[in-house]
């Protein structure tokens, strides 16, 4: 099984990834947001963002979806950055995992973000990975790591 | 000025951190040229023609000798020996070796300084008016305003990798010294009806390949909500702004492309979401931020007094009395006047300063302007705080460094980016026809009689020679392999804001002084009384102006 970052962890990554070609995604696969739109029961779902799809089409049902995995297939494409925060800024809890060609630099941004699972191209990277998390420990900004920004706490 | 507590300096520390393993891992061959591209930008560092490139970010053009020490100190180790001001009020290093940037960088950080988002598709360096705090037309210090903004954008987690580059400047004055309608996001510090100070906000305006003149998407904001509504603009950009073409990338071309009023709504959706939220800012923040800018401890003078001895010392000495005429501006405090020091002498780069000159610098802020000097978006540096009396004593020791062009605001006082001698960018090399120029008008008595006139050199569209709003400005554009210069005549950086108009075919540089020489003689032909460069363009339009330059040869 793949393996991924979760919660600050290597763990093995439990469900299928997005199938392009098939109408319909099975209920332990990764949807397209197409297929997404088309589940009978998105209890327990999961959804794979593309640049470009806002996340706005998810708003509705933030409670019953498990899994918003939001792609890179460029990592200098950042638009997944405001895709996460206006999701957790919105109320979703449920498991917000970055995939595809972001590198191990970025992870603190996407941290702060609200990811809290990261998918890398390449399982070999994901120790180094893990230091690349605690890269900062301090911030200015508000977040969704920190909603309080640096000035309203020194 | 501000001053680093243990967060900012935590910060700034982390981040050299964090960058030098980026470059081990990069040099150990662990990360790709693509992925480090990006890494390295953020952090100031270009690989160019000769050498790679760092951009040192001088947060609104503020220094501390202590900091100018620092620049010449490291452009002797790492570099040779001088510096280059940029127009964003920047610091760049030609010379350095990419191993030892991030010793570089820990250096800096060792005096509050730090080359964080002076390149790459984020949030850069915030500019202001050089004369903030000391401008006669001030209403208030923009720089607090502009600190704030540093923080917030200081590796902000969203905008890290935007569509493009994003720009911001503020200005708190009448008279707009920062190009605020030239920016990405322009704000004014601004007296709403009922006299409280707030925010203009204004959007889209930029150079490069498509110049555009900012729109006004918010007439006046409460203080408190500039960072919120700036992360609104920004959210919006982040989301809808093109990838596609990164010529068509920046925030202008958004803004275009939606119209200002569909924009201006996007905006509104997206700051309803976190308007009044924690980013709001409180009271306290913006006091905090402003004790940092307080008033010098300035001595009580005798305005009437200095000004009188001044005018007999300019007239037992003209030579000096043009200097301060040309060079030094009123500044609020009775006794006390403003000095520009022009880094625009005729056979030296535009902006360059040398290691000797950054120490002279450092020991005249100490001596006469309480440790702290300016740089400019025009590249020279300003001593903002002279007492009149000290005036004379200070050009002197500017006159034996020869650091005393006396030519602010003038023909000669080129703005150039560093062009094709060093850029990767460049189509065409920008500092031979600066000094061409400046060779050609070396009659001083005929550049002062041209009057106030802004010449801008860029190498490539990219505009940071700020070719569009200049009065005159110069574009090196490549024509099949050879170099070739076009003209635009008319732009303004001010708040007047306007974008120059291509003059016809470009020219080749041998030319150049000649084109040059044509268009100010046409200017003179047709000028009345008193009217600048500027007001006869824009009187007789480009007409008269193309007739005589492009005139067949008799």
């Amino acid at each position: 099984m793949p393996l991924l970052i979760k919660n600050g962890y290597i763990t093995e990554d439990t469900w299928q990834p997005v199938n392009q070609n098939s109408d319909h995604a099975t209920h332990d696969q990764v949807a397209t947001l197409e297929q997404w739109q088309q589940l009978a029961d998105r209890n327990g779902s999961a959804v794979q963002l593309e640049p470009g799809e806002s996340p706005g089409a998810l708003y509705d049902h933030l409670d019953q979806i498990a899994l918003v995995l939001v792609n890179f297939p460029a990592f200098a494409d950042g638009r997944g950055f405001s895709y996460a925060r206006d999701l957790r800024e919105r109320g979703y809890s449920g498991e917000l995992r970055a995939g595809g060609h972001f590198i191990r630099d970025q992870l603190t941004y996407l941290k702060r973000c609200g990811f809290d699972a990261f998918q890398l191209a390449d399982d070999k990277e994901l120790e180094g990975a893990l230091t690349s998390l605690e890269d900062f420990s301090e911030h200015y900004q508000a977040a969704i790591d920190q909603p309080l920004p640096l000035f309203r706490r020194r | 000025m501000y001053v680093y507590d243990q967060y900012d300096q935590k910060i700034v520390d982390e981040r050299v951190n964090q960058f030098r393993d980026q470059t081990n891992r990069f040099l150990e061959g662990k990360i790709t040229e693509a992925e480090f591209l990006p890494l390295r930008l953020q952090n100031g560092l270009y690989l160019q023609r000769q050498a790679p490139m760092l951009r040192i970010a001088v947060p609104y053009g503020l220094l501390n000798s202590i900091q100018l020490r620092k620049l010449a100190d490291i452009s002797r180790k790492y570099d040779k020996g001088y510096a280059h001001i940029s127009t964003r009020q920047n610091v760049q290093l030609n010379w350095p070796a990419l191993a030892e940037v991030p010793d570089i960088l820990a250096e800096l950080a060792a005096v509050e300084m730090h080359a964080i988002q002076t390149s790459g598709n984020c949030i850069r360096n915030t500019t202001t008016d050089q004369f903030a705090g000391v401008a006669c037309d001030e209403l208030e210090d923009p720089r607090p305003y502009c600190e704030i903004i540093r923080q917030w954008s200081t590796l902000h987690p969203e905008f890290a990798f935007l569509p493009r580059k994003f720009k911001i400047a503020v200005c708190g004055t009448e008279q707009d010294r920062a190009a605020i309608h030239h920016h990405d996001i322009g704000i004014e510090l601004l007296a709403n009806a009922q006299g409280q100070v707030g925010l203009k906000i204004i959007a889209g305006g930029g150079q490069g390949r498509t110049p555009a003149i900012g729109s006004v998407i918010c007439e006046w904001l409460d203080k408190k909500h500039m960072l919120t509504y700036l992360e609104a603009i920004l959210r919006v950009y982040n989301q809808q702004g093109r990838r596609d073409n990164k010529y068509k990338a920046r925030i202008k071309i958004l803004v275009k492309a939606m119209g200002v009023d569909a924009f201006r709504d996007a905006v509104a959706a997206e700051w309803a979401a976190i308007k009044d939220g924690p980013t709001t800012l409180t009271h306290e923040e913006i006091l905090r931020a402003r004790a940092f800018f307080k008033l010098p401890d300035y001595d009580i003078l005798d305005g009437e007094v200095a000004s009188a001895q001044l005018t007999e010392q300019t007239v037992q000495n003209p030579i000096f009395g043009n200097w301060i005429k040309r060079n030094t501006e009123n500044h609020r405090t009775p006794g006390y006047r403003i000095v520009t020091i022009s880094l625009k002498a005729t056979g030296f780069a535009p902006g360059d300063i040398s290691a000797e000159q950054l120490e002279l610098l450092a020991d005249l802020s100490d001596t006469y302007s309480f440790g702290e000097a300016r740089s400019t978006h025009q590249q020279n540096l300003v001593l903002a705080d002279v007492p009149t009396a000290r005036l004379l004593e200070i050009w002197e020791r500017l006159q034996a460094a020869g650091l005393a062009t006396p030519n602010i605001g003038y023909l000669t006082d080129i703005i150039c980016c560093p062009g094709g001698d060093y850029c990767a960018l460049a189509n065409a090399k920008s500092l031979p026809v600066a000094e061409a120029i400046q060779s050609r008008f070396e009659d001083l008595d005929y550049v002062y009689d041209l009057g106030p006139l802004e010449l801008n050199i860029s190498g490539c569209m990219n505009a940071c020679g700020h070719h569009h709003i200049g009065h005159i400005g110069v574009l090196g554009v490549d024509k099949k392999g050879e170099e070739f210069y076009q003209v635009c005549l008319g732009g303004s950086q001010a708040k007047d804001a306007s974008i120059g108009k291509i003059l016809g075919p470009s020219f080749q540089q041998a030319d150049m002084p000649d084109v040059i020489d044509t268009i100010l003689s046409t200017y003179v032909a047709l000028r009345q009384e008193e009217e600048t460069f500027l007001d006869t363009y824009r009187r007789v339009g480009i007409k008269p102006f193309k007739e005589r330059v492009y005139a067949p040869a008799n």
